[in-house]
């Protein structure tokens, strides 16, 4: 039943916003900054929005491909460590905190992390952790090295690996038993979900970022295209292709889970059993699990007091099917739970965590690309500066940003990062984006300049979208989102192990200074916007007055703003 | 458990002869007495006592043998066993190990008693004499900690296997490696590339440079009337900037 939102939210405002960064990049062919000040100064601000905001998922992102790349590490030997707990210091049980949560969490939480019970307490910074951010980093610099060349060749793998991956996840998953189970839940509809706004609002918010859209990540790839290519089919091919993708990956992902809710519901059911014939010292394997609600409900006619005090759990299958959560959740303790009862289990550990090794630097090149070229543009850095160094040079001021995430408090302020710096400035840029292509450029000329390029002109029902339909949708789902956000006070959940109710998820509110930051975060790249349309206009203002003092009659003065096309802009009349 | 069922199959037989022989009611009474003290020694939840859970169709499957007396006997073997490697308990016999309370589940307790049989030896030198040697009772039985379980004795886990290095760290260094002279080597080709480029054009420059050095002097202002330097800007055509006339 997501499916619904999905698609409403791809086809109205994933398809169009794509379609116009990849006709403006490829029709201005300058990466973000200069095809926003290209089509008005005062909107530059957009392209260093834009750059900003590439610049801080590019370090957050990282860091969750360098956790990826542990486990792949990790992943090399037999027994799996995430199988088992350590034994404690006396080797009379296993670790307190392992015993109270599992083994798979522990090892993310403790082994991996080593996180601290709260974001104030920063902790050391973790040396494994570093260790795998720099060679993530570096090996995002051999791809991205001289731009385009080197990483044209790199995206043959990094793009085919995940799908023979996933195949063979798919063919895997369909075999193990319960897989069924799995398909049954994702493809049944709920209708009910669908009332829940959070459900729309997560809908449009996976749409940029499976697109990857806001990011000027496309409008850098599109600058390298020829004039001439056909930037609308190739918008709808691959948001389409990327949408099957997505489907294709979630009947892989489900039959795992199915199979991996059907085991826990069975090893359940089994604990419950074991718990009966101990207590009653009935024979072995005497009660099957298809007996088992019969037989508990005899024992609790005849034997209440002592059935009372077993400790008998509900085992409902429904309640495993939902327990699967999202995002690094996921990957790090669903999955990996999941190929710990899969037989050849360091296999299928490292197929799964190669995938998502490439799948997450498939990204970062296009978020890493989307910083570098307009910096490439703009000139930041002398002519005879090579490429390389550049490129260094990003990399390296990246890396050196990206290990406060190394520190033992870093996955409370990577999930800040994520939940703060994305979301919000992607609507916001997003919206400014389609509003300034179509009502400051003009829609006739973008649509003239599209003629040229395609050879036709684009379909009402490109315009209406692009003219009414996206911003209206973006502006409501950037206002929901707004009142979602601050509809409870920030909060966190924070892994503390002496919680009462531990395993579960200490609640915390975040400290003072932190919610400065989270706010600096969210206006940090849209704050470009105003400044550079604020700075621009003083600039020209002090051109206008210097003009006016030196020479009243000659008007010879350069405009800086001749770019294709000026004379249909509308201008301001200081001159 | 066997003990006591001969126990009272003697104690019935004394009690149907005539109470005439004194020697064998001295004896009788000795029975009654021992087979008593023996159903008190061994009790569930009786003082020393431990339970004992087996699990040998989980364990074994379809080669699971059957919990029989002969078993019990293993059993009290391996106790007894346990118990002579304790210092000052090296008389431990089989007869001292009681059991009692088998049920089906497989599932049982014991008591171990001193020589005299008249009180049991303490909880705390039981339990340590099971843990030294867990192992061994367990492979006497095919099974292993999850499956002979001894409530109220935790054993003692295996030592985590740590090599010296941990593997992660071999594998990083490989991968480190091949990053680290792969981006050495495309550096080093891209710097290649450029002195080639570099190298070219000055070679081609060296020789028109020999052209351009006569600069001819027309009423004596010096003019060069073409840029020779090949593929460089004609100055001859207007540039991109100044196409369209400012407003």
């Amino acid at each position: 039943a997501f499916l619904i939102p999905y698609v409403i939210a791809l086809v109205f405002e994933g398809i169009p916003i794509f379609h116009v960064e990849l006709a403006i990049g490829q029709r201005l062919r300058k990466g973000s900054v200069g095809v926003w000040t290209a089509i008005s100064p005062y909107l530059s601000g957009v392209g260093l929005g834009c750059v900003t905001l590439s610049f801080l998922i590019s370090l957050y992102y990282n860091t969750i491909v360098a956790w990826v790349l542990w486990y792949l590490l990790n992943s090399f030997q037999h027994p799996l460590p995430w199988s088992s707990c350590p034994p404690d210091l006396n080797r009379t049980g296993f670790v307190e905190e392992c015993q109270g949560s599992s083994a798979v969490s522990y090892f993310w939480y403790r082994q991996t992390l080593n996180i601290t019970a709260d974001i104030n307490d920063s902790g050391s910074i973790q040396w494994w952790l570093l260790i795998c951010l720099a060679a993530s980093w570096a090996v995002v610099y051999m791809c991205v090295i001289r731009g385009i060349e080197t990483t044209g060749k790199v995206i043959y793998f990094t793009a085919l690996f995940p799908y023979l991956v996933l195949t063979i996840f798919l063919i895997r998953g369909l075999t193990l038993p319960g897989a069924t189970k799995g398909l049954i839940y994702l493809f049944t509809p709920n209708m009910h979900i669908l009332q829940n706004p959070r459900v729309w609002l997560d809908a449009a918010t996976q749409i940029f970022f499976s697109l990857s859209l806001a990011f000027g990540g496309h409008i850098a790839f599109a600058s390298y295209n020829s004039p001439r290519n056909d930037c609308q089919k190739d918008a709808v091919v691959i948001a389409l292709v990327n949408s099957m993708t997505s489907l294709y990956a979630s009947i892989a992902v489900f039959s795992v889970l199915g199979f991996k809710a059907t085991n826990d519901y069975e090893h359940c059911l089994d604990r419950n059993i074991l718990s009966l014939i101990n207590e009653f010292d009935f024979p072995e394997q005497s009660i099957s699990r298809d007996d088992y609600p019969a037989v508990l409900m005899h024992l609790n006619a005849t034997w209440p007091k002592r059935v009372a005090q077993l400790p008998l759990k509900a085992c409902l299958l429904e309640d495993f099917l939902d327990k699967s959560a999202s995002g690094p959740g996921l990957a790090f303790i669903v999955f990996t739970e999941t190929v710990l009862h899969m037989p050849g289990a360091p296999v299928w550990a490292v197929l799964f965590f190669g995938m998502l090794f490439t799948l997450g630097l498939s990204t970062m090149f296009g978020t890493v690309e989307a910083v570098i070229t307009p910096l490439l543009d703009v000139g930041v850095l002398p002519r005879w500066v090579p490429k390389e160094a550049l490129t260094g040079l990003v990399c390296l001021v990246c890396f050196l940003s990206a290990t406060c995430f190394t520190l033992q408090s870093g996955n409370y302020w990577l999930e800040i990062f994520d939940n703060f710096a994305a979301s919000l400035n992607l609507l916001m840029l997003a919206f400014l984006e389609v509003v300034g292509v179509v009502y400051v450029y003009g829609m006739k000329r973008f649509c003239d300049d599209i003629a040229w390029m395609t050879g036709r002109r684009p379909s009402p029902y490109w315009r209406l979208t692009w003219r009414v339909v996206s911003p209206l949708l973006l502006l409501t789902i950037f206002v929901a989102y707004i009142i979602l956000l601050f509809w409870k006070p920030l909060s966190y959940k924070a892994w503390n192990p002496k919680y009462e109710l531990f395993p579960s998820r200490q609640e915390k509110l975040y400290p003072g200074w932190v919610r400065a930051a989270c706010v600096l975060l969210s206006l940090l790249p849209v704050l470009w916007v105003p400044v550079a349309a604020l700075a621009q206009l003083l600039t020209r203002r002090r051109w206008t007055w210097r003009d006016r003092d030196a020479r009243p009659d000659t008007d010879m003065r350069l405009d800086t703003d001749t770019r294709p096309d000026t004379d249909t802009r509308p201008d301001t009349d200081t001159r | 458990m066997a003990k006591a069922d001969l126990s009272a199959a003697w104690i019935f037989f004394f009690l149907t002869l005539p109470c005439v022989f004194h020697p064998e009611r001295m004896l009788w009474l000795l029975f009654f007495l021992v087979s008593a003290i023996h159903a008190e020694l061994c009790q569930p939840g009786a003082e020393n006592a431990f339970k004992v859970r087996l699990s040998i169709r989980t364990a074994l499957g379809d080669k699971a043998y059957a919990w029989d007396t002969n078993e019990e006997y293993l059993f009290k073997a391996m106790v007894a066993f346990s118990m002579r490697k304790v210092p000052n308990r090296e008389a431990t016999e089989i007869s001292h190990v009681l059991l009692c309370n088998v049920t089906q589940r497989v599932s049982f307790w014991f008591v171990v008693t001193d020589p005299s049989k008249n009180h049991t030896l303490p909880a705390v030198e039981v339990q340590s004499a099971i843990r030294m040697n867990k192992n061994r009772i367990n492979n006497a039985f095919f099974l292993n900690d999850q499956t002979l379980e001894f409530l109220k004795i935790p054993s003692t886990l295996a030592p985590p296997m740590d090599p010296s290095v941990p593997i992660w760290i071999i594998i990083f260094g490989v991968i480190f490696c091949i990053v680290i002279v792969a981006i050495a080597l495309l550096i080093l080709s891209g710097i290649w590339q450029r002195r080639r480029k570099n190298k070219e054009p000055s070679e081609v420059d060296d020789a028109e440079d020999k052209c351009e050095n006569m600069i001819t002097i027309e009423n004596g202002i010096p003019s060069d009337p073409l840029d020779m330097k090949g593929g460089h800007i004609n100055d001859a055509f207007m540039t991109e900037d100044e196409r369209l006339t400012p407003l």
